[in-house]
């Protein structure tokens, strides 16, 4: 099934997908598409990126491919929903998506082995994880300002739960600006794959419901600009759109941006 | 004689009360309650950030490291970085001491928790938007590099105490006045204060806000001053701040 977090008429509903592609709202109500304000299907508490497991990725940056995952955090700042509004600063002049598959942990766990990973997980989603390469530092890179930007982090449409996903590790992901397909790749091309990422995080730390791991990106990322629609697709999860709008756009409409990004 | 914001852990929500913060007890009427007798929680709940290398002494101590490889350059923008929800704990909890580590390291912040959501906020309105101020113990795993964000050295379960309490904004004249001491079983090991400051509270509220939303609940650490105390198995670490009081942990 797919679940997703809306707003219809001022109100947040929990709200699943029926047959025909509308919406069916936690009372019931049956909506479309466009009547709604997607919110992230889950509300992002702790939420991990990784940067650099996807090996042609890591090639296309000049780096070698690390020996350890790259793992940064989030902040619930930066997240925005399906046919949301990412801002492009004034200043950037390289500002690129990442289209990821976003895993959604389902349990808490500690010390999970990988074998046992996915009993962990919820299910996944689709994120695009913008980075302004303008602001990119050397302490704690990737550092907050280019990856933990208000609106920067669309993700959804729908979680998707993990049993209709046969094998995450076997999914195409592409990009799409204006309709042209700009970046594709498949999930296979991991560095560390879905439960090598669970069963290290948990060695450390307690990974907890609604956590959500942003699994890196493959090799495809160029500049967008003002007005561009970009479209991240994975295979059997979703289609999640989004479009750039200019930074004084963005400061004009703030205030209506801002009741959703909570 | 201050209010300030509570959370007992016997109920859900927190509580005004009045304290002291020199003796670092609870003014129950004509009472003086201390805090041995309370079980407290983190009296916050939203996400909390970290500055890194914001005290001059921090920056000073690298040196021409700064220019090197790998950083290259010294920092621009503020270093940044989260402390997620599963390292939140309380006065007196203890800081578990991982199986990979023989010694941890003592972060001791000044917090800013947010009261009013904060969006590109210039200087001068910055505390408008602050709630008060808490003491905060960032505990990492001692790492040289910075190149990396330290996930696996700072986001251990229960490595940020918080507390006791959220003493009100007004209480603090001047945020960028107040002395900071670490004490391990006693002893004093660490003494600075936030004059030391590269980015004072208003300026570090206003340049993060340019770019990502603080709310309210939030929580700023201001930063951790250069030589950090390290602490073992068995140690109680008491990190004191003017005007606020202290937070107290044990190492197990």
């Amino acid at each position: 099934m797919k679940h997703a977090r809306v707003v219809f008429q001022d109100v947040i509903h929990q709200a699943i997908e029926t047959n025909d592609g509308h919406l069916k709202l936690d009372n019931g109500q049956i909506v479309s598409e466009e009547e709604v304000v997607w919110l992230p299907p889950v509300q992002p508490r702790t939420v991990f990126a990784l940067g650099l497991n996807y090996a042609d990725h890591a090639k296309e940056l000049a780096f070698q491919a690390p020996t350890e995952p790259l793992v940064f955090l989030k902040g619930p700042n930066t997240f925005i929903g399906h046919r949301g509004q990412t801002y492009r600063p004034a200043e950037a002049t390289n500002m690129h998506y990442e289209c990821e598959l976003a895993v959604i942990i389902g349990r808490s766990g500690t010390n999970i082995k990988q074998e046992d990973a996915y009993d962990y997980v919820a299910g996944y989603t689709v994120a695009n994880d913008y980075a302004i390469r303008d602001y990119l530092e050397n302490y704690y890179r990737p550092n907050l300002k280019v990856k933990n930007r208000d609106t920067c982090t669309p993700i959804g449409p729908w979680l998707v739960d993990a049993k209709d996903i046969k094998d995450p590790m076997n999914l195409t992901l592409r990009t799409y600006v204006n309709g042209k397909v700009t970046q594709e790749g498949t999930t296979k091309d991991m560095i560390f794959s879905i439960p090598q990422l669970i069963a290290y995080l948990s060695s450390f730390m307690t990974l907890n419901k609604n956590d959500i791991i942003l699994t890196g990106t493959p090799e495809g990322l160029v500049d967008t600009k003002v007005g561009d629609e970009v479209i991240t697709e994975i295979e059997g999860v979703g289609r999640l759109v989004n479009t750039i709008i200019s930074e004084k756009q963005f400061l004009r409409t703030e205030s209506e941006n801002a009741i959703f990004s909570q | 004689m201050s209010k300030a914001i509570i959370k007992f852990s016997e109920t859900l929500h927190t509580k005004e009360v009045e304290v002291d913060p020199q003796s670092n007890t609870i003014i129950l009427g004509d009472r003086n309650v201390t805090l041995e007798q309370s079980s407290l929680e983190a009296p916050i709940s939203g996400t909390v950030y970290g500055a890194l290398l914001n005290y001059r002494g921090e920056l000073e101590a690298l040196g021409s490291s700064l220019t090197k490889e790998p950083y290259k350059e010294p920092p621009k923008a503020p270093v940044l970085y989260i402390k997620p929800v599963n390292t939140i704990t309380g006065f007196k909890s203890s800081i578990p001491l991982p199986e990979d580590t023989s010694q941890l390291q003592v972060g001791a912040s000044l917090g800013i928790v947010i009261g009013k959501k904060a969006t590109r906020v210039t200087e001068e309105k910055a505390l408008d938007h602050v709630l008060g101020y808490t003491i905060v113990n960032d505990v990492s795993i001692p790492h040289e590099s910075f190149y990396r964000p330290a996930v696996k050295q700072k986001a251990r379960d229960n490595f940020c105490p918080v507390g006791p309490w959220i003493i009100e904004r007004d209480a603090i004249s001047d945020p960028n006045k107040l002395t900071i001491t670490v004490f391990v079983n006693d002893v004093l090991k660490q003494k600075n204060t936030t004059a030391n400051l590269i980015r004072p509270v208003s300026r570090l509220i206003s340049e993060i806000s340019e770019f990502m939303t603080l709310y309210e609940g939030d929580v700023l650490l201001v930063g951790v001053p250069e030589n950090p105390p390290l602490v073992k198995e068995g140690d109680l670490v008491r990190i004191e701040i003017d005007g606020i009081g202290y937070l107290e942990n044990p190492v197990k």
